[in-house]
C-alpha cells in the first residue's frame, strides 16, 4: 500500500474544506453578527452542534441523508452518476459540517470586535456595505480569519469517526491517514501506525504553533 | 456587488475543483474483503498483480456485515469477499450483486490464541480460558463478524458460555480481535487461523484450532457487485485465486480451499 496516498487524501480534503468554510463562512459569519434575526440562538446553536455531538451521531445522520437510499443520495447518483456516500464528496460535506464552527465562531467573534465607530465612519462617508465590508472589517478581522482556516484545517486532518461512517475506508478514496492509522494498527503493523501519527502530530503542533505565532504578531503591530 | 458574483464564482471552482480531482485509472479493482483475508489477500494481489502488471487492485479490509452495510449505501466496490454466504446473499436479495457470480472460495478455521509469555497450555484449553489466567478473552463481534459467531458457537457448544461471557471482549472484526489478543490487551483470543499462522502473529504466541464440529462451516463466499458486472479485470482475478498460484497462497493461510461449484450448483 502506498504509504503517502492517505496522507495527500487527509491534506486535499482538508484544503478543499478550509476553502470551502473560508468561503461561505465568511459571509455566513456576516450575517450571524449583523442580523436582527429573532432566532439566530437557534442558527448558532445548530453551528456549534459538531462540537458537543459525537462525531458517530453526525455520520449516522449523514449516511441516512446521503446514503444510497435516501432522497439525496438517489438525487444525486441520477445526477452525477455515482453515490455521494463513500466518495471524496462525502467526506468534503462531513467535514464540512464537522468543522463548521472551528470556521465559524472565530470569523463572528472577530467581525464583532470591529469598532462600530469605524463602520458608521464608513458608511457616513457615503460608502456601501460591500465596500466597507471589504476595506473596514475584513482588513481588521485578519487574525479571526487565519485562526478559523487553520483550525478548520487541522480539525478536518483529525477528523476519524464522521469519516469512518460515512467514507468508510476504501483505500485511494476514503483512507485518509487517520483511518489508516486504524487500518495499520489491524494489520499488527504498529510500526506503520506510528509512522501516520507521528506526522499528524507534529503536523498540528506546528499548525497550533503558527496560529499562537501569528496572533501574538498580530496583537503587538496593533 | 462584482466581489459577491466573484465570491459565487469562487465557491464554484471550489466545489468543482474538490469533486472533479479523484479521476480513476481504467483497470482498478476496488475490493472489499473479510478481515481474516487481510494477510492471504495482500499475497494474492501482489502476486497476481506480478503477472498482472496493469491491473490495480485496492482493498478495504473490515467486517462483512459491515460491509454488507457500506454496499447496501452506496460503498463502490466492484466484489466482496464475505467471510460468510449470509450477507453475499443478503446483498443478491437487494439486487446490488452481479447475477450468478456468488462463489465459495475457501473454508475458514478458527483457532484460539495465547501470547507466547501465557502460562497456559494450549492442549488444557477449556481449563484454560475459564481459569483466572485469562481475565480478557476476546472475540469478533458476533452481531456482524461470522468469525464472532462462529467463536460464539464453539462456546457454546462445550459449555464454556455462560462462563467466559463476563470476560468477553469484542473486536469490531477478527484483525482486531487479533489486535486485542497480539498487544496483550486480551489474555486469550479466538481468531482467524489464517491470521494466526501470519508472519506477524505465528512467532508471537500459541494456538490450539478449535475442532470444526462445534460450529457451523465458515464457508466464504465472494460475490460480484454491480459497479464491477462484466469486468474483465475482475474475471482474471478470480480465475488467479481458483488457480493454483492463488489456490497455493489460500491453502498455505490454512483455508479449505473447496473444489470449485457456485453456490447455485450446489442448491440445485
Amino acid at each position: 500500500m502506498n504509504f503517502a496516498a492517505p496522507l495527500l487524501l487527509s491534506l486535499k480534503l482538508s484544503s478543499v474544506t478550509t476553502l470551502l468554510l473560508l468561503v461561505l463562512g465568511v459571509p455566513f459569519a456576516y450575517w450571524l453578527v449583523f442580523t436582527r434575526f429573532r432566532w439566530k440562538f437557534l442558527v448558532e446553536s445548530v453551528v456549534a452542534l459538531p462540537l458537543v455531538l459525537p462525531p458517530t451521531v453526525l455520520g449516522f445522520y449523514l449516511l441516512m441523508v446521503i446514503g444510497a437510499n435516501s432522497f439525496i443520495g438517489q438525487w444525486y447518483e441520477t445526477i452525477f452518476n455515482k453515490p455521494l456516500a463513500f466518495s471524496f464528496q462525502g467526506l468534503v460535506l462531513g467535514s464540512f459540517l464537522y468543522s463548521l464552527p472551528f470556521a465559524v465562531q472565530p470569523i463572528q467573534t472577530a467581525f464583532s470586535s470591529v469598532d462600530k465607530k469605524l463602520l458608521e465612519a464608513s458608511w457616513s462617508l457615503g460608502r456601501s456595505n460591500v465596500y466597507t465590508f471589504f476595506r473596514v472589517i475584513l482588513p481588521l478581522s485578519r487574525h479571526g480569519i487565519i485562526t478559523g482556516c487553520v483550525l478548520s484545517f487541522a480539525h478536518t486532518l483529525g477528523e476519524f469517526g464522521v469519516i469512518l461512517m460515512i467514507g468508510g475506508n476504501v483505500p485511494g478514496i476514503t483512507r485518509v491517514a487517520s483511518v489508516a492509522i486504524y487500518d495499520e494498527v489491524q494489520s499488527l503493523n504498529y510500526g506503520g501506525a506510528n509512522m501516520y501519527a507521528a506526522i499528524l502530530l507534529s503536523f498540528s503542533f506546528i499548525i497550533l504553533a503558527a496560529v499562537f505565532f501569528i496572533n501574538r504578531r498580530f496583537v503587538r503591530t496593533l | 456587488m462584482k466581489k459577491i458574483v466573484g465570491y459565487g464564482l469562487l465557491t464554484v471552482f471550489i466545489l468543482i475543483f474538490g469533486f472533479s480531482l479523484p479521476v480513476q485509472a481504467g483497470d482498478n479493482i476496488l475490493i472489499a474483503a473479510a478481515s481474516n483475508l487481510r494477510f492471504a489477500m495482500h499475497e494474492i494481489c501482489r502476486d497476481f498483480q506480478e503477472e498482472n502488471s496493469s491491473i490495480q487492485t485496492k482493498v478495504s479490509y473490515g467486517s462483512s456485515g459491515n460491509f454488507f452495510a457500506q454496499i447496501s449505501q452506496g460503498a463502490p466496490f466492484d466484489i466482496f469477499f464475505s467471510a460468510d454466504a449470509t450477507y453475499p446473499e443478503l446483498l443478491e436479495k437487494e439486487g446490488l450483486t452481479a447475477k450468478e457470480t456468488q462463489k465459495v472460495y475457501a473454508v475458514g478455521k478458527i483457532v484460539l490464541w495465547f501470547p507466547k509469555n501465557s502460562k497456559v497450555d494450549p492442549d488444557k484449553w477449556v481449563q484454560a480460558v475459564t481459569s483466572t489466567d485469562v481475565k480478557k478473552l476476546a472475540i469478533a463481534n458476533p452481531r456482524h463478524a461470522p468469525y464472532g459467531r462462529a467463536a460464539e458457537e464453539s462456546l457454546r457448544y462445550y459449555g464454556l458460555w455462560e462462563k467466559v461471557e463476563g470476560k468477553l471482549i469484542y473486536g469490531e472484526n477478527i484483525s482486531q480481535t487479533a489486535q486485542f489478543v497480539h498487544t496483550g490487551v486480551a489474555d486469550a483470543g479466538i481468531v482467524a487461523l489464517s491470521l494466526a499462522i501470519s508472519s506477524k502473529m505465528l512467532h508471537e504466541g500459541r494456538y490450539w484450532v478449535i475442532p470444526d464440529e462445534s460450529h457451523s462451516d465458515i464457508e466464504q463466499i465472494y460475490v460480484v457487485l454491480k459497479k464491477g458486472e462484466g469486468k474483465k479485470s475482475i474475471r482474471k482475478l478470480l480465475d488467479f485465486i481458483h488457480g493454483e498460484r492463488g489456490g497455493n497462497i489460500l491453502s498455505r493461510y490454512g483455508f479449505v480451499i473447496p473444489s470449485v461449484r457456485s453456490v447455485g450448483d450446489n442448491r440445485s
